[in-house]
């Protein structure tokens, strides 16, 4: 069984992911129905709580805790106590007075959800939504549910599957959680940027380090393109974002280098003519918009787990009438 | 008032048991146990007699966030470490940059009488790095500084640096520099390393230290002034120092407690206690500093006792302040490492028995070296008659377990709590005077 909170990738062992996955799928298909809620976690208390703008992931937390008949309440602190606002410490006292069973946390800081954990502050699970360039498991998990459905049929783990992940890995929640969990699952994982966008010391992480996207193309059953930031220019990582598109761009000439039945990922928002061309994006073997979709549905059942429900119970519940 | 005190078969540097006698500020005679008499007895049976701790490297926060710290606890701390003069680094607000600030917090430890205290002055007017502040001034000033530093932030502009190593040479002062590339390590949050890339916090790399350093050490062989470098780090700087010291350079160093005893692995819980400036570093960085402190390379012990009041540390780790308090974990600390030698892994031998502590080089590294780069004249003196009664007296036999809430500092933010380290002060003697008895402000 998975912990009381979700801060990591690394926390979750091969069983606890497929777990999870398969919670997600079982989800899926119940919420298919007519009639998409569930009573599962009604008068349980989820708060939203972002410290960073994500609409996204945001609402996908919502809709999930919605879905599973949870009052959401939406925290929206803009600006932590880096700004000299509330401190992460008074909101959290706040939460708990409020009695949250559940605290979704997004936070600019790397770390946060493990202070919101640890500190003695609050006692309900937490759930890291992304923070700073740590991590974003629930991301690395959707990523994997997606990765699943169309590689291994939604069935086990990921053993043996080819994945490369391009681009800002240095500044990179998703690529951190990813690599942590594809490899958790049996993938082969490669990450690919020019040199000054890898963390130092990625030669130690469980994964291939490649500077050259063509070079990995060719090999793979999934690409995983990560939003490139303007700002990164200004820090010198990269001349301009022409070069860097040239470079490291996924479009229709670079796509047809990879298997024919390879698929893209992206984890959104794109910059269409920079990581991705809109060709790639728009084309059939991007997944972008299912990534979507099975957001909600792996957050689903990471509510669901972490908040006591028991799979078995899935069928039993009400909403399949 | 001046009545003469007895410290009895205390044992000077770990030797032969003695009784000391101290009449008005002065050691006036060392007798055979059992053989002196004095108005006071302070019993000091089993202890260890040091001189008197001066620490190089103390923010003590006053004037200007005596939330966190005053001179006042700031001493008291200090004299329960064993200390007898502590360096009062110039970040404070307003800065330590004239006469009159520096004045000041003099005058303030004199109030206070519980250590010396003798103010850092500001490198460059407001810490700022662009205008050298009034050195002369604060040399000739009633505070006599001799030690300058911009710490908390370095002395980047090399030219700058080189003046100010120029200018100090006519009061035989130093320049202490705080070693950090700023450019390199802009929104850094710990040392750059694998576990820094896993935790997605911004890196301080080795390099932005030892380039600073290696500049700054051909610097002060060019201009034949005196380099002194803060808190080193990292077994590259060790280094950079042993070769600048095999040729003759006129370069000192220190190291915390903290860089030789922590290593980074702690930053892994984002618990903010860890967070320090410079970061903590790898293993084998523990075992280049320990060798290091060993071999003479590094000269001094110096704590950079930095307190942060609670709001500072109960946040996220990048909101957080950098520091850690120093002062009445340091001799414990120190014992230790001097102790178990270079290895970090090895408690095992020697550490079983405080006797092959060597308490000479306890001495060299938290007194008489650090008194001697700080041009003070009254602290750091031999364990003999005529000499100034500036004395620790540690007690080995015992243990103590830190405790951040029952420390004296007006700040609780100790890396330690729940360590039990080896020792504890007992008495300490200022000026002839006891600032503490058995463990307590006298």
């Amino acid at each position: 069984m998975i912990g009381r909170h979700l801060l990591s990738a690394q926390d979750l062992t091969s069983a606890d992911a497929v777990r999870i996955l398969d919670t997600a799928g079982e989800l899926a298909s119940v919420t298919d129905r007519s009639v998409k809620k569930l009573p599962t976690l009604r008068g349980r208390t989820v708060v939203t709580l972002f410290f960073e703008d994500s609409t996204r992931t945001r609402i996908s937390f919502e809709l999930a805790a919605k879905r599973l008949s949870a009052d959401v309440i939406n925290f929206a602190a803009k600006g932590s106590s880096l700004s000299k606002g509330e401190s992460l410490k008074d909101t959290a006292l706040t939460l708990e007075a409020m009695g949250a069973d559940a605290v979704i946390i997004r936070h600019g800081a790397s770390g946060a959800p493990y202070r919101l954990a640890n500190a003695g502050w609050i006692q309900g699970a937490v759930i890291n939504a992304g923070d700073g360039t740590h991590e974003h498991p629930t991301q690395a998990l959707l990523d994997a549910y997606t990765l699943r459905n169309h590689l291994r049929s939604g069935q086990g783990d990921l053993d043996g599957a080819r994945v490369a992940i391009v681009g800002d890995i240095l500044h990179s929640r998703v690529a951190r959680s990813n690599v942590a969990l594809l490899r958790t699952l049996g993938a082969h994982v490669t990450v690919v940027a020019p040199p000054t966008l890898l963390p130092y010391g990625v030669q130690a992480w469980p994964c291939d380090v490649s500077y050259d996207i063509d070079d990995v193309l060719p090999h793979v059953d999934a690409v995983m393109m990560l939003r490139v930031q303007a700002e990164r220019m200004a820090g010198s990582y990269f001349p301009n974002e022409l070069e860097y598109s040239r470079r490291y761009g996924l479009d229709s000439r670079r796509m047809a280098l990879m298997p024919s039945e390879a698929i893209v990922l992206h984890p959104g928002p794109m910059n269409r003519g920079v990581e991705i061309s809109a060709e790639v994006a728009d084309s059939p073997q991007a997944v972008v918009v299912e990534q979507v979709t099975n957001g909600v549905h792996v957050r689903m059942a990471v509510l669901y787990l972490l908040l006591g429900g028991r799979p078995e119970e899935l069928d039993l519940e009400g909403a399949d009438r | 008032m001046n009545d003469s005190i007895l410290v009895r078969a205390g044992q000077p540097y770990g030797q032969e048991p003695v009784d000391i006698v101290i009449e008005g500020d002065r050691i006036t005679a060392i007798a055979p146990v059992g053989t002196a008499t004095a108005d006071r007895v302070l019993d000091a049976h089993g202890c260890v007699v040091l001189p008197g701790l001066v620490d190089l490297h103390t923010h003590l926060r006053e004037p200007g966030r005596e939330h966190a710290e005053t001179i006042e606890s700031g001493s008291k701390a200090a004299a329960l470490g064993g200390f007898t003069c502590v360096h009062a680094m110039a970040n404070t607000s307003p800065v330590a940059d004239t006469a009159g600030v520096v004045e000041q917090v003099w005058r303030r430890g004199i109030e206070c009488g519980l250590v010396d205290v003798r103010p850092v002055g500001a490198v460059t007017v407001g810490l700022e790095g662009r205008q050298m502040a009034e050195l002369g001034a604060m040399a000739g000033s009633a505070a006599a500084v001799r030690v300058f530093s911009d710490d908390g932030l370095c002395v980047h502009d090399p030219l700058l640096m080189r003046r100010a190593l120029e200018y100090v040479k006519a009061f035989d002062g130093v320049v202490a520099q705080h070693a950090q590339d700023p450019r390199l390590t802009e929104g850094a949050q710990m040392n750059e390393s694998e576990l820094s890339g896993r935790l997605g916090l911004a890196g301080w790399p080795a390099v932005a230290e030892e380039s600073i350093i290696a500049r700054d050490v051909l610097l002060a062989e060019h201009t034949g002034s005196r380099l002194h470098v803060c808190h080193v780090s990292t077994a590259g700087s060790v280094e950079v120092i042993r070769w600048a010291k095999s040729r003759g350079m006129p370069v000192t160093a220190e190291a915390t407690p903290h860089h030789l005893l922590l290593t980074e692995e702690l930053v892994s819980t984002f618990d903010p206690v860890y967070k320090v400036n410079p970061p903590l570093r790898r293993r084998g960085d523990v075992q280049a500093l320990r060798a290091a402190v060993l071999d003479g390379t590094i000269d001094i012990i110096a704590t950079d006792h930095a307190p942060h009041p609670r709001e500072d540390k109960d946040c996220e780790w990048a909101a957080a302040a950098m520091g850690m308090l120093g002062l009445e974990t340091a001799l414990g600390i120190a014992a230790q490492v001097v102790t178990r030698g270079a290895n970090t892994d090895s408690a095992g031998e020697g550490a079983d028995s405080n006797d092959s502590t060597d308490w000479q080089a306890i001495a060299q590294l938290m007194s008489v070296a650090p008194a001697r780069i700080g041009r003070v004249a009254d602290q750091g003196q031999p364990i003999e008659p005529g000499s100034i009664a500036n004395l620790a007296i540690w007690d080995p036999s015992v243990e103590t377990v830190v405790s951040g809430e029952r420390l004296a500092s007006r700040s609780g933010n100790t890396p330690y709590t729940g360590y039990t380290l080896p020792g504890a002060v007992r008495h300490v003697l200022f000026r002839g005077r006891p600032s503490v008895v058995d463990g307590g402000i006298a």
